[in-house]
């Protein structure tokens, strides 16, 4: 699926699919889940060679590991409209017995998840392993990541950044979402992130900057330029700027909707913002 | 008693990196990941021997525990290696997300486990890591008490699917199992037949069991030994039939006595056949600075320890 209208269209639905499961439970997190729709609609259908017969090695396809695991929502979402299991699947998100735990995980084996993420900091470590082991397997393909800006607090993932650099997993495309945004607040009323770009390149990243994150057409366009600089002896990291609860007038720019369910009301004012395109589940 | 001959001291991590040697030779898929201790944990062979599938992650465990995690997809089957303290408690999370949780096929190799590491002291000395770990489900934790065992068991463990913690130490002790033992995951090896009292023991206190029993013997007392190599999952049917014959029993192992073997062992016994139980382990204390023989002197981990512990409980019975 490449035609940029019928990817638009599926934003919108995917859209429509994070809010009405995060409604349905009155629990998720809806913010960070809208502020990445178009990353994660641009990465299933554009960016990544993937196999939806899901085989958990994937070997000769691109893999792809969700550190910020409590944007469960638009990764569910965009699995299940990739077809790795049924979209109305969705409609037991957080529910006893569900596949579809409230952050993703391997237990109930979900086709399409390969590690469990929601503790955050863990995700760019699994995913320098994932790409040393692909390069064991002389598998020419790429490894995907996807972390939260607030997430970068964590240390972890700076053990992971001074690895990947230092010995040249150059295979691996990390992207930050760069929303600015954490639950007590800005990140930069918690603890300031700095200079992210100067940090990455001084730890030996290449690092490209997408201002636009919430335009599927530049997401599109970047993500490409990071793939044609993979290979080189540096690993990639994009940060990406983003609204948090984009597409949803009264959730955007704001921290207030990081894990915060829309009330039946809420639901349809911002289900009227984004009409139906693809069929809802 | 059957009589156990010490075919010369060695320490257990050697019989690791003697495993880690041979796996490296026979199985393609088996990875190395250290955090700066290669000599340490011995696995300098397997560094030299097949540089392509060895990470050397710097002083960074946590980073080590995610990238052992991610190597599993794509068919690798890693073995990470630092101290016991830093391969547990330093990276309980990462090794609960995303290895135990995950499912996912790690070996975590740890050594220098317990008060035997010696001089070092307590922030390198933990007594608390077989209790962390035997609580993460799916995680099977093994505690092999020589060094022929130890190489055995790192075998066994790559043919084995799933997590495994894998605990060994510094000291060379005595080795006295034999050189090409089979060693079968979740299975209790009997070590010795008797009607009186019967001595549970994993690790380093194995040996100090044998002394013991042979102590005892002396005095009349005929214990029956038996070597919990894997304390989870653990023999249950093994620890059953012996109490059923002795109606008492002493553990003993290098470990506090909350969360370690003996704990496993009373739920066991207070479930099917309450027995009078003594527990050889540390007090709910840290370890400090000393020699390994020192420690396990003070600690009460010793030959001596356990003869007053069956002493004890034989009053019980």
């Amino acid at each position: 699926m490449t035609d940029i209208n019928q990817l638009e269209k599926l934003v919108i639905q995917v859209r429509r699919d994070i809010l009405r499961q995060v409604h349905k439970v009155n629990s998720g997190h809806p913010g960070g889940s809208l502020g990445c729709t178009e990353f994660f609609v641009a990465l299933y259908n554009v960016l990544m060679e993937h196999d939806n017969d899901f085989n958990m090695d994937g070997k000769g396809e691109d893999l792809f590991f969700l550190s910020n695991g409590h944007i469960s929502p638009v990764f569910y979402s965009v699995l299940a409209r990739s077809g790795y299991f049924p979209v109305e699947e969705l409609r037991t998100f957080r529910h006893l017995d569900s596949r579809l735990q409230g952050h993703p995980t391997t237990h109930e084996g979900l086709p399409g998840i390969r590690v469990a993420s929601g503790s955050l900091g863990q995700g760019i470590s699994v995913a320098i392993g994932a790409a040393l082991s692909k390069k064991l397997n002389n598998d020419s393909k790429l490894i995907y990541t996807l972390c939260g800006d607030g997430e970068l607090q964590e240390g972890q993932n700076w053990e992971a950044i001074m690895y990947a650099a230092g010995n040249k997993v150059d295979n691996l495309i990390v992207t930050i979402d760069y929303n600015g945004q954490q639950i007590d607040g800005s990140t930069d009323t918690v603890l300031p992130l700095g200079n992210l770009t100067a940090k990455l390149e001084a730890f030996g990243w290449d690092v490209l900057t997408l201002k636009e994150g919430n335009n599927l057409e530049a997401v599109i366009k970047t993500m490409q330029e990071a793939k044609s600089k993979t290979g080189n002896g540096k690993p990639v990291v994009v940060i990406m700027h983003t609204v948090m609860g984009n597409g949803v007038d009264f959730m955007m720019h704001t921290h207030a909707w990081h894990g915060k369910a829309p009330n039946d009301e809420q639901l349809e004012t911002a289900l009227a913002q984004n009409p139906e395109t693809l069929g809802d589940y | 008693m059957k009589k156990f001959t010490n075919t010369g001291n060695k320490d257990t991590r050697s019989g690791f990196g003697a495993g880690m040697t041979e796996l490296g030779k026979k199985n393609p898929n088996v990875v190395a990941l250290c955090a700066d201790l290669t000599g340490s944990l011995k696995m300098d062979e397997f560094q030299k021997n097949h540089p392509e599938r060895f990470f050397q992650v710097g002083i960074a465990e946590a980073n080590m525990m995610g990238i052992a995690a991610g190597l599993t997809i794509g068919g690798k089957i890693p073995f990470t290696g630092t101290f016991a303290n830093f391969s547990t408690g330093r990276v309980y999370d990462q090794i609960r997300q995303s290895i135990a949780y995950s499912g996912k096929n790690v070996k975590i190799c740890a050594s220098h486990a317990g008060v035997t590491l010696g001089e070092d002291g307590a922030t390198h000395q933990i007594l608390e890591d077989i209790g962390l770990m035997k609580m993460l489900p799916g995680m099977t934790v093994i505690n092999p008490c020589d060094y022929n065992q130890t190489k055995a068991a790192t075998l066994a463990v790559a043919e084995h699917k799933g997590p495994v913690y894998l605990r060994f130490g510094r000291p060379s002790v005595a080795n006295f199992t034999p050189e090409d033992q089979s060693f079968e995951i979740g299975k209790a090896v009997q070590l010795t037949e008797g009607n009186d009292v019967t001595i549970i023991a994993t690790g380093h206190l194995v040996w100090e069991a044998i002394q013991a029993a042979e102590t005892l013997e002396k005095e009349g007392i005929q214990a029956e030994i038996i070597n919990i190599h894997t304390i989870k999952p653990l023999d249950n049917k093994a620890i059953l039939n012996s109490v059923k014959k002795t109606g008492c029993i002493v553990t003993a192992e290098e470990h506090n006595f909350l969360g370690g073997l003996g704990e496993s062992v009373a739920r066991v016994l207070a479930e099917n056949h309450p027995t009078p139980q003594e527990f050889v382990a540390t007090q709910d204390t840290f370890g400090e600075s000393g020699t390994p023989a020192q420690l396990m002197e003070k600690y009460g981990l010793n030959a001596d320890a356990i003869i007053k512990a069956v002493k004890k409980v034989l009053k019980r019975k």
